[in-house]
């Protein structure tokens, strides 16, 4: 363990600990945050009526659209001088969700990533390839930092040239690779391809997260690199990387309770579940300075596993993430909502626009089709305007949604209709089983 | 001198060019001139037919989508060369071809191709009186 003190704290310390923390978070959102100030007195509330810990529940919700709303800095609850680095990640319109982060954050950021990569077995003498990518995204620097202050060797080739990262992998005996799961997969072919055997070089374990993956595809890498394959769980919103990871058990994910408070909630009516019960994840950060967050609704489904981890730490664990309350998916570890290519539909001038994604997943890539009904308006008897057509829809949507896709052009009322709403999304990935 | 065609969108899938001839089939729609034009993922069907308004009706009806496109139709001798003359005359005078296709059946021992161009007032004009003969709607959805 990188903090045994926090990560296998008796239950009631950590209690009295996180009790403590969260007062002086709900302070400091209700002095900084006018957005905070308001919807707490709306709902009739002041930092002083918090009693307890279970009084949280008395907090309003934060959502997505709460983030957008106040783009780009209006929930930050620190001096914007005292904010040294910003994160960002798109959203269903178009608008970024922006984080912040101070020195401090930086530093509670580092120590979660440290506890992770401890956890999944890395230290000073591991040789880390942070293959995530480098950016406004927080996979790649969220791992760095981390691995830095374990005092691991970093190698941090981002993401692409899959070729290079696999030659750098080699060369450089790396021993932990952080990337998302399906470009572990990505790799594993190119690395066949190349006639290299993943399972000859030094690499023992991988950090995988960023999106949803199930369980086969964790024996797939695992037997593929001959490694031990962590899930890691984090979001920009909350930190990044390093909210919650597997231990060598692999049977949940230990949060960072010390520094998030985690509940699980019914996702229609908003009451708490009884722990143990599936429903939405909702956190609240308790240490964070520049963009503190109370009681932010993760749309991601999942319960939490309360008996005892035979790996010594005390953190509640929260089950692979089982789905979404909403309709969002993750495509090769870009969130895409299926509303951005209506957006571009209507620019496009069609006005009730029916369209399709298909994702699946060719090789061990994500792929998208869009398959888009041709109605009269777009029409015309000529392939070469067809195909205009057809290429400039790809690009604005590709434009878009950050991503390549591939368009469909398909006959009106081949995309089935279920009580007149149209089946939006077929997912071929089975992410979400077991 | 303008030609009413009907374009037709189909999906590469079994079945669905059978469908269309049979919708027009029990409407007593003609099919006088086809043409298929085929991507990889998707095909157009042209057709010149008797009725073209009842069939644009009839296939809009069954869900498909559909269009009227405004097309020349040119009578070529039908002799070695015929097809060749007609063309240089075309491009003489600057008129482009998007696409064309053959009438199944004959004008006076004539041979019938439909011609989609590019400026298609332009060529009309271009072609009326010149060596090149237009039939006329009443004409072809006659033949």
């Amino acid at each position: 363990m990188w903090s045994p003190e926090y990560e296998s704290m008796a239950r009631e310390r950590r209690e009295a600990l996180q009790w403590k923390r969260l007062k002086a978070v709900v302070e400091r959102v209700y002095q900084r945050v006018p957005f905070y100030r308001r919807k707490m007195e709306e709902a009739g509330i002041t930092p002083a009526d918090l009693q307890s810990l279970s009084d949280l529940k008395y907090l309003p919700f934060t959502t997505k659209d709460d983030l957008r709303e106040n783009y780009p800095f209006g929930l930050f609850a620190a001096d914007l001088d005292d904010v040294v680095r910003i994160h960002a990640s798109s959203g269903t319109t178009g608008k970024m969700t922006v984080v912040g982060y101070t020195k401090n954050d930086l530093g509670v950021w580092a120590e979660v990533m440290a506890r992770s990569i401890t956890s999944a077995g890395g230290g000073r003498h591991d040789r880390i390839q942070v293959a995530y990518g480098y950016g406004l995204f927080t996979g790649g620097l969220g791992v760095h930092y981390g691995a830095e202050l374990v005092g691991a060797m970093v190698v941090p080739t981002s993401g692409g040239n899959t070729k290079r990262q696999i030659m750098l992998m080699r060369d450089f005996g790396v021993t932990l690779l952080a990337c998302t799961p399906s470009y572990a997969l990505h790799m594993a072919e190119v690395a066949a391809e190349e006639g290299i055997n993943l399972r000859d070089l030094p690499v023992k374990a991988g950090i995988f997260g960023a999106e949803p993956w199930s369980e086969p595809m964790r024996r797939r890498i695992e037997d593929q690199f001959g490694i031990k394959a962590y899930d890691i769980y984090g979001l920009s919103e909350i930190i990044g990387p390093g909210v919650a990871i597997e231990c060598p058990e692999q049977n949940g994910l230990h949060i960072q309770e010390d520094h998030f408070l985690v509940e699980v909630i019914d996702p229609q009516t908003g009451h708490p579940l009884p722990e143990g019960e599936k429903g939405e994840l909702v956190f609240t950060t308790l240490t964070k300075e520049a963009f503190p967050l109370i009681r932010y609704r993760t749309r991601d489904l999942s319960l939490l596993q309360t008996e005892p981890c035979a790996c010594g730490r005390t953190t509640r664990r929260m089950h692979r993430i089982l789905g979404r309350t909403d309709d969002m998916l993750i495509i090769r570890g870009v969130n895409v909502f299926p509303s951005q290519i209506e957006t571009v539909l209507l620019e496009n001038g069609e006005a009730a626009p029916h369209y399709q994604l298909v994702v699946d997943r060719v090789g061990n890539l994500d792929d998208l089709e869009v398959r888009i009904e041709v109605s009269e308006a777009l029409f015309a008897s000529e392939v070469r305007k067809l195909e205009e057509l057809s290429a400039k829809l790809r690009t604005r949507i590709e434009s878009a949604l950050g991503i390549n896709v591939r368009v469909k052009l398909v006959e009106p009322k081949s995309i089935p209709r279920s009580e007149g709403k149209a089946v939006r999304v077929i997912d071929k990935r089975n992410l979400y089983h077991e | 001198m303008k030609i009413r065609e009907i374009a037709v969108f189909l999906e590469n899938k079994s079945g669905r060019l059978a469908q269309v001839t049979r919708i027009l089939g029990t409407n007593g729609i003609n099919i006088r001139a086809l043409s298929l034009a085929d991507t990889a993922d998707f095909g157009i069907l042209r057709l010149i037919v008797n009725e073209p308004a009842k069939a644009l009706a009839v296939l809009r009806e069954a869900g498909f989508t559909v269009r009227t496109t405004e097309v020349i139709a040119v009578e070529v001798p039908d002799c070695p060369g015929g097809l060749a003359g007609v063309l240089q005359e075309l491009e003489t005078k600057g008129i482009n071809i998007e696409y064309m296709y053959a009438f199944v059946g004959k004008a006076e021992e004539k041979a019938i191709v439909i011609f989609r161009v590019e400026e298609i007032e332009r060529a009309v004009e271009l072609l009326t009186g010149s060596q090149v003969r237009l039939l006329p709607e009443s004409k072809v959805y006659q033949i």
